[in-house]
């Protein structure tokens, strides 16, 4: 986790942003409705995957929400919504973050990396994507977009990483189906891949 | 056997997807005109719902409508309703959902409606309702009881919802751990109970407790439905395809003829998306009541509810052993805990023992009691792996009494295949269980763990053996493959996409068959307007075997077709014919032949039974559709799975484990674990591989952290979210996993496999419940999950025993 982005951070977001949280909406409760208009700026350009794009944002409004439902970046994952699981791992200038838990509005001068991002130009797959293929990492695949962007982070701040400190750069991201040791084992092969 | 395909690692058509973010899973689809639906749910444990005013919220700007239980075909209890109507019997139970242009403005539509309830006593132990006194889950009672219809003693019984309680004494006699005498509701027996027990040297008396705990699939149960002219199409997270059909189709009052049920992807299921759910239907309802596309988006929260979980049980058992070994007599009582809806997996808990242990004679007493928590349902491995779980540590008990090393208890009685299984002691397929356990004592080099020091100065070590068993294939359902004039085959698959990828390894049955390249080979499934088979439920461990059989037979009608098109074509017999090389041809003479794609244009031209036109009478209606509408495009090859039979094909796997408890912090650390399967052939070795590894992830989620837990004061969950009701982390287990096979084919699957989902989670909870009582010198705690707060206590002596027993509450 970004120490830069802890969860005391995200929370006085929060509450700069003079909203509530409720639980499962995605975002959080507007009193954006009983705010003078343009308190915020609600235009802001974000640079996803290399393109900065003007995206309209609430104030209240999670990265996760953004680039699913605005950006239409369907592979960040919500499965808690609330900085538990790492389904909606992206990257913040090359270090993985929970989207859940971060305001867009507190990103608009970082560079945001979704699971999209990842391959190159001509299509070519992450080095961390063909790994994941060829180890079989995936089960069901609904955790694999976090997964794979915590792998990229990690390879990232540590090309040659240990089983174990790789195990330790995943443990922020869940599997239900289990997959753990076929994720590790892609871990691994990225960076051979990447030697 | 050599297969060209079979047993070969492959890369399954849709895990590039999940890689590069591309792969769509239910709410990942949009619609124009979509509108959001957001539910409102029950605040309370049970009550009766007395009045909804909803009339501020409809009010509101954005907002569509609502839907309630009035808008719904009455449902009767236990079945859980789309929607409560005069009752809610759980916390969470949905009431009614809002429609409304965003999320947000249906949220604050929530808070507009108001909902009257009056409160009902509620209860969390199925124990502190089975006592004389206690309160019932439903007004009706708190247990299904099958009474003869009133006038009528010909009848068939039916079930109905009763009072049961057991006198105050007699619920005391099982809290503390001895055999009670109630009133039971399900049950079998076979064998002389009385005269095997007469004969045993060894009698172990033992109680236990397993706690129920969620699914908590990633992948929220998220829905998006839309309907044109008359017809359905539904995006839905559901584990399977073809079999879910039917009872979504009924929830939403249309024929399966007029639904399109779309699932490209379902991030994970474990049994609790294996048929339609009631949260479809009201997703489904909605969206015809408001012309209109509707997405209903389940939160984690939600999910705690609604996603069910795995039923809790309680119990006593009596075990006895003679002849040095050999398990002659299993007494059995179990109280289960069905939450609301009585899903009750005793049975099958029963019959885990009956296959693992083959005692001589076995009874089970059960009744299954209601209590106002949520709903349950199938988890991987139902009443199985529970059992696992709880039996493990008493049979090493009982085998240290005997005098008998642990894992040589166990070969001494494992199944073979000319075993029997259950109360019917019905025949098996195969087995080869003390195979996987020699084979699996090898691997993970058994003498040498157990001859080891246990104490590493504030750690002990445990070493642990346990086994799992799921029933693992079925028999009866449809193949359909086509070939296409171009001569790419096309194999339909109404088997859905659970993430294990056994829809692909199966359908490489027919490519094995044909004798064609698998690049040359598609695989048609995720919608159901793409003419998919009637296929079984993905669930229950049952693909490999159940499809590897459908797709054997379609593939054979193929090659049946093949020959008579050529033999009409080149004259001679249909036997003097062969295939190879993507052709068919006369043996004598390869050059008259021809290619698949000729065929499949030959066989259009043929029509009737050779494109489709005409199908076997056998095959089931959703099949007989499937093949309707590809009629005229290609050779159709369609067939019932009518292969010989021969009972239940057994899924079994023997894990082995070893951990380090640390005493002054209760954390158990997982060093080593290995798991040999008794599956027949290994179909797909990686996704072998996963199944194996991901069942141990779960075992040691259920053997150290996994459970509900309710504040008997409220009735309110205390572990709703993630966090809260811990599954395993990856520092939660090894980092590297080992897993093989006993590798000897099935001779009832032309392919050779079975399955081996849920067992690969038995075995690892029943070696890890193992190697803690080993590591806590042989201490029992005769309760599952064994959390750190429970070792530290019985480290430091204080009074943690596992009576009086007790469940949900701790």
């Amino acid at each position: 986790m970004n120490p830069q982005l802890t969860r005391r951070h995200f929370i006085k977001g929060v509450i700069f942003s003079a909203s509530a949280a409720a639980s499962g909406a995605g975002y959080y409760i507007a009193s954006a409705a009983s705010r003078s208009p343009g308190a915020v700026e609600r235009l802001i350009s974000l640079n996803v995957n290399g393109r900065v794009r003007r995206v309209d944002v609430l104030p209240q409004e999670t990265l996760a929400h953004t680039l699913r439902y605005r950006l239409n970046l369907t592979g960040t994952k919500l499965a808690c919504n609330r900085g538990e699981c790492g389904a909606c791992t992206v990257m913040l200038d090359d270090i993985a973050n929970y989207s859940c838990s971060v305001l867009t509005h507190q990103v608009k001068d970082r560079a945001v990396i979704t699971v999209e991002g990842l391959r190159a130009e001509d299509g070519t797959l992450h080095p961390v994507q063909q790994a994941f293929i060829e180890e079989l990492s995936p089960q069901c695949g609904f955790c694999t977009p976090g997964q794979v962007v915590a792998a990229a982070a990690l390879l990232r701040a540590n090309p040659n990483p240990t089983r174990e400190e790789a195990r330790q750069g995943l443990s922020g991201n869940l599997c239900r189906c289990g997959a753990y040791d076929h994720y590790l084992n892609g871990v691994m092969r990225a960076a051979e891949l990447m030697a | 056997m050599t297969f060209m395909h079979i047993g070969k690692d492959f890369t399954p058509p849709d895990v590039e997807g999940k890689v590069t973010g591309d792969a769509k899973y239910a709410e990942d689809f949009r619609r124009e005109g979509m509108v959001f639906a957001r539910l409102l749910t029950s605040p309370m444990p049970s009550g009766r719902i007395v009045s909804i005013d909803a009339s501020a919220a409809l009010r509101m700007d954005g907002v569509l409508g609502i839907i309630t239980a009035d808008d719904l075909p009455p449902s009767a209890p236990p079945a859980n309703p789309m929607l409560a109507s005069e009752y809610v019997t759980y916390i969470g139970q949905p009431i009614l959902a809002v429609a409304a242009i965003s999320e947000h403005v249906a949220e604050n539509a929530l808070e507009q409606i108001k909902v009257q309830f009056e409160r009902r006593d509620f209860v969390v132990d199925p124990l502190d309702s089975l006592i004389e006194g206690g309160p019932d889950a439903y007004p009706e009672g708190n247990a299904m009881v099958l009474t003869a219809p009133e006038g009528d003693e010909n009848t068939a019984l039916v079930g109905r919802i009763q009072p049961v309680k057991w006198p105050a004494a007699e619920v005391e006699k099982l809290r503390m751990g001895k055999e009670p005498n109630g009133k039971f509701t399900a049950g079998w027996e076979y064998g002389d109970l009385d005269a095997q027990f007469a004969q045993c040297d060894v009698i172990v008396e033992e109680s236990f407790v397993t706690a129920g705990y969620p699914h908590q699939c990633m992948e929220p149960r998220t829905s998006m439905v839309y309907w044109e002219n008359g017809k359905c199409y539904f995006h839905a997270s559901t584990q399977s395809q073809s079999s879910v059909n039917n009872g979504l189709a009924a929830m939403l009052g249309i024929g399966p003829e007029n639904l399109c049920l779309i699932n490209e992807n379902t991030g994970g299921g474990f049994g609790s998306k294996g048929t339609s759910y009631p949260s479809m239907g009201i997703a489904g309802n909605l969206s015809r009541l408001l012309n209109r596309p509707v997405q209903l988006r389940i939160t984690r929260e939600e999910e705690f509810y609604i996603g069910v979980g795995r039923p809790g049980m309680q119990g006593w058992i009596k075990i006895g052993v003679k002849d040095g070994g050999k398990v002659a007599a299993v007494d059995l009582v179990i109280v289960s805990d069905g939450g609301p809806t009585g899903q009750n997996s005793a049975s099958s808990s029963a019959g885990h023992i009956s296959v693992l242990y083959q005692p001589d004679a076995m009874r089970l007493r059960n009744i299954p009691i209601f209590t106002n928590t949520a709903p349950r349902g199938a988890q991987r491995g139902p009443g199985q792996n529970e059992m696992a779980a709880a039996l493990a540590p008493i049979m090493d008990k009982v085998a240290k009494q005997v005098g008998i090393d642990r894992v040589a208890f166990r070969k001494m009685n494992a199944a073979n295949s000319d075993s029997g299984i259950y109360e019917d002691q019905s025949p098996v397929t195969s087995a080869f269980m003390a195979e996987a356990i020699e084979k699996g004592a090898q691997m993970f080099d058994w003498q040498a763990k157990i001859s080891q020091p246990r104490r590493r100065g504030n750690k002990v070590i445990g070493i642990g053996v346990g086994q799992g068993y799921h029933g693992a294939g079925g028999y009866g359902y449809d193949g359909l493959v086509r070939i296409a004039p171009s001569g790419r085959v096309y194999i339909h698959s109404g088997v859905g996409n659970l993430g294990t990828y056994s829809f692909a390894a199966t359908s490489r049955a027919v490519a094995e068959v044909l004798q064609c390249s698998w690049d040359n080979c598609e695989i048609v499934r995720a919608r159901t307007d793409r003419h998919l088979p009637h296929s079984s439920t993905q669930g229950g461990s049952n693909t490999i075997f159940t499809h590897s059989r459908t797709n054997y037979v379609a593939a054979m009608d193929v090659v049946t077709k093949l020959k008579e098109i050529a033999a009409a074509e080149f004259g001679g017999a249909v036997d003097d014919y062969s295939i190879g090389e993507e052709r068919v041809f006369l043996t004598s003479d390869p050059a008259k032949g021809m290619s698949y794609g000729a065929a499949a244009q030959k066989a259009i031209e043929l029509g009737g039974r050779y494109s489709g036109g005409e199908y076997p009478d056998d095959i089931d209606p959703i099949t007989q559709r499937a093949v309707a509408g590809l009629a005229g495009t290609g050779l159709i090859g369609v067939a019932k799975d009518n292969l010989p039979r021969k009972g239940t094909p057994p899924g079994e796997i023997v894990g082995f484990v070893e951990i380090e408890i640390d005493l002054d912090t209760g954390k158990i650390a997982v060093l080593d674990y290995v798991a040999v399967a008794d599956c027949g052939t290994v179909m797909h070795p990686k996704g072998f591989s996963q199944q194996m590894n991901g069942g141990g992830v779960w075992g040691i989620g259920m053997a150290a952290y996994e459970r509900h837990v309710y504040d008997p004061q409220n009735g309110l969950p205390a572990n709703v979210g993630l966090y809260q009701s811990k599954l395993p982390t990856m520092l939660d287990v090894p980092a590297t996993m080992a897993n093989a096979a006993a590798d000897i084919p099935d001779p009832f699957n032309p392919m050779g496999g079975r399955g081996i989902g849920e067992p690969s989670q038995g075995c690892a909870v029943a070696a890890m419940t193992s190697a803690i009582a080993d590591a806590l010198e042989g201490h029992l705690f005769n309760r599952v999950p064994v959390t750190a707060d429970m070792i530290l206590n019985h480290v430091a002596q204080n009074d943690f025993g596992p009576r009086p027993l007790k469940l949900n509450t701790f």
